[in-house]
């Protein structure tokens, strides 16, 4: 088999891929960042926050949902590009509430590290400000759900891999939002437990531990020294 | 002087407004009004802005709360941060820290001192001072006094900037960092931390006493008149340690009256709904906290440096203390009351900072790693009180098991200045306004003495839906038809 059938053009550069890889995981291993938010190495592809949108071969797609072929020419670092995951950055942030000086998340939250890494400067269109609930019934979790942008990231874990199915997706369009699975509605009803998949998996600030914010000081934080892009290629993002 | 509060007839009268004041952090404005002949007839200041940040507490996380409030101020966020955590201490069931934690948090506190008081004086206060109350306005800032007295302007900037450095060495960032959680600090300070600040802070001494030499020298040219303007007899109010002298960390309530009286002294804090109230006036966002047991009549106070310098035994630091008894020697063994006053007390103030900072970092404690306390019993309600900038703060929280805050009181220095800040105006706007053609000039005389308070207007306004409202209902000749009044407290 020649280079050629086993790679891709990605801004020009040869990436070279593995049978069945995404665009995204084949760019991820060649060392170059696309930037994307659901997606996550431990996961199935979801291509619901389409910030990894790339061109391929003329038509736009979610890097994370669309498999490497040989041949196709694959754009990502345009200024086109960046404007529409921009945009899309400043829909999630108006969409929620998303109060970064406050939250102790900054710092280690995916959603704002990407604001800084496309140069989101403002949130541009006019706040939601939706009234989503707190719920703070569990004794070592609580989930703020003014923060979730509904990745499913917690749905896919607790479900694939704790088998546990706590969390869904109810509602649509703009009343879509994720419900807890539990008679009262509550994840204090729940089995839900630190040791799950899917305490950990939250790119934002909506399931956090009680008790811990803020532990790690400004500077020592994961995105404090360097920029998403740098960090995830690294292997250190979770 | 009371009766300048409320014009007997107020539709007669001219209105007169400064707004915005300037100088002052937050947003305020003074109203006078005046009649044909000019004489004055009702003085008020006003907080315009609305903050709330009482009501969008209640429902977060304990231990987020420290970060958040800092975001009500961009001149003292660390007063907020320390208060609310060492209310979040208790109810996290942390009794006390180690001694690393204590200096740490001591430290980012004066440091806090030095840099709010620098600011103040030389960038916001200094202008009046040095360039005159009536000079051209345009030249009446920062920029002119660089102009007119560059090495004055320099040192004012530095010391500010020394004070934001060492901020920035214990919570990460020199305006809203986070440094304190419940139960101790997250951050150690380095041995090479502690040396580059170590290295700057005995410059800081010399120019922090260099402004109270400054101040003492212009009262001196003009005694009687420092002693005087915008001066009125109050009650002061400050934290004092356990052997009476100035703390700005923690402490015990101390009141004392006009001419120096015991109120009441030593009282804990946690207990202040004990000796102190507050009152709801319709004209105004701001309340009228006074002594409980005087009455919002005579029970009101005034707090910050005028209040704590005078109140306190001593201040425990060498230099600073020698200049404290300068200070008292203007008034022969008795209070004084000038408004004006405040700025010296300021920076005898903050000269302390710079001394306490010096010793701070000379303790080898404060390169410490044991950062967090054993955790005890937790509380479902906790108040912490320290004594920022600008005087007594408190922060007042009940939390539910669930770990969300059911409750937020915050009474900020401010609002506890707030009559304080009235009377001066009023004691002004009599002496110096009253029968005269209104110039630019005059009005500043009212500012200037607003800004010897030091407000932090945008720290003061929170009680959402408590806000008194009067809405009168006149008809075309003015004459009052109906009146409806909510939330009005016994005004």
């Amino acid at each position: 088999m020649s280079d050629s059938d086993s790679s891709f053009t990605l801004d020009g550069r040869i990436i070279a891929f593995a049978p069945g890889q995404t665009i995204l995981a084949a760019a991820t291993a060649a060392g170059v960042y696309i930037p994307h938010l659901c997606a996550h190495p431990d996961f199935p592809p979801h291509g619901s926050c389409k910030l990894c949108t790339v061109t391929v071969n003329g038509r736009d797609g979610s890097a994370c949902t669309i498999q490497a072929a040989p041949g196709q020419e694959v754009r990502s670092d345009t200024p086109e590009l960046h404007e529409i995951r921009r945009v899309l950055l400043q829909m999630l942030f108006v969409e929620g509430n998303h109060f970064c000086p406050g939250c102790e998340k900054s710092g280690r939250c995916k959603l704002q590290a990407l604001a800084y890494e496309i140069e989101m400067l403002s949130p541009h269109f006019v706040q939601f400000f939706p009234h989503r609930e707190i719920d703070a019934s569990h004794p070592e979790f609580f989930l703020d759900f003014n923060r979730c942008i509904m990745c499913e990231l917690c749905v896919r874990a607790s479900r694939d891999v704790d088998g546990k199915n706590i969390f869904a997706l109810a509602g649509r369009g703009r009343e879509s939002h994720i419900i807890v699975n539990s008679p009262s509605g509550k994840l204090g009803d729940t089995d839900f437990a630190a040791t799950d998949k899917a305490a950990e998996v939250c790119p934002v600030g909506a399931i956090l531990r009680k008790e811990i914010g803020f532990a790690t000081p400004i500077g020592a934080r994961l995105y404090d020294h360097a920029p998403i892009s740098r960090v995830d290629l690294a292997g250190q993002e979770k | 002087m009371a009766s300048l509060e409320t014009a007997a007839n107020p539709k007669k009268l001219r209105r007169v407004a400064i707004d915005p004041l300037t100088r002052v952090e937050g947003h305020g404005k003074v109203t006078l009004l005046l009649d044909a002949e000019n004489k004055v007839h009702q003085v008020r200041l006003h907080i315009v802005e609305f903050r709330g940040f009482e009501a969008f507490i209640e429902g977060r996380p304990f231990w987020e709360v420290p970060v958040t409030v800092q975001r009500l101020c961009g001149i003292c966020p660390v007063s907020h941060h320390l208060a609310a955590i060492k209310a979040m201490d208790a109810i996290a069931g942390y009794s006390h820290l180690t001694p690393t934690a204590e200096k740490l948090r001591r430290l980012m506190h004066y440091g806090q001192i030095l840099q709010s008081h620098a600011v103040h004086f030389f960038h916001l206060a200094s202008p009046d001072l040095l360039l005159g109350f009536d000079s051209e306005p345009t030249r009446r800032n920062i920029v002119g006094i660089a102009a007119a007295f560059p090495d004055i302007a320099k040192q004012g900037v530095l010391l500010r900037k020394f004070g934001q450095e060492v901020i920035r060495h214990t919570t990460g960032k020199r305006i809203h960092g986070t440094g304190a959680i419940p139960g101790g600090v997250n951050k150690a300070l380095s041995a090479a931390e502690r040396d580059t600040l170590r290295a700057g802070i005995d410059q800081m001494i010399v120019w922090a006493r260099d402004a109270v030499r400054m101040i003492a020298r212009l009262h001196e040219v003009h005694p009687a008149f420092y002693n005087g303007f915008g001066g009125f007899r109050a009650n002061m109010m400050g934290l004092v340690d356990r052997h009476g002298a100035l703390d700005l960390y923690h402490g015990g309530l101390r009141a004392r009256d006009a001419d120096g009286g015991p109120i009441f002294d030593h009282v804990d804090y946690t207990t202040y709904e004990k000796v102190l109230t507050e009152e709801i006036k319709p004209w105004t966002y701001m309340k009228f906290p006074h002594i409980r047991a005087l009455g919002p009549e005579a029970g009101w106070y005034r707090v910050g440096p005028l209040a704590r310098i005078q109140i306190c035994a001593y201040v425990p630091s060498e230099l600073a203390e020698i200049e404290r008894r300068d200070f008292l020697a203007i008034g022969d063994g008795k209070p004084v009351h000038g408004a004006l006053l405040y700025h010296w007390a300021r920076m005898i103030e903050a000269l302390h900072a710079a001394e306490v900072i010096r010793d701070l970092l000379d303790d080898p404690d404060i390169v410490g790693t044991d950062l967090m306390a054993e955790r005890g019993e937790r509380r479902s309600e906790a108040v912490g009180v320290i004594e920022a900038p600008r005087g007594t703060l408190f922060h007042h929280y009940r939390v539910g098991e669930d770990d969300l805050v059911k409750f937020c009181r915050l009474i900020v220095s401010t609002t506890n200045n707030n009559q304080a800040m009235n009377e001066a105006i009023r004691a002004v706007a009599a002496e110096y306004v009253d029968g005269r053609v209104l110039t630019e000039g005059l009005l500043n005389h009212i500012e200037v003495a607003i800004r010897a308070y030091d407000p932090c207007l945008s720290c003061a306004t929170h009680a959402i839906g408590q806000m008194p409202l009067e809405v009168d209902l006149v008809d075309a000749d003015g004459v009052l038809i109906d009146r409806r009044r909510k939330n009005f407290g016994g005004a």
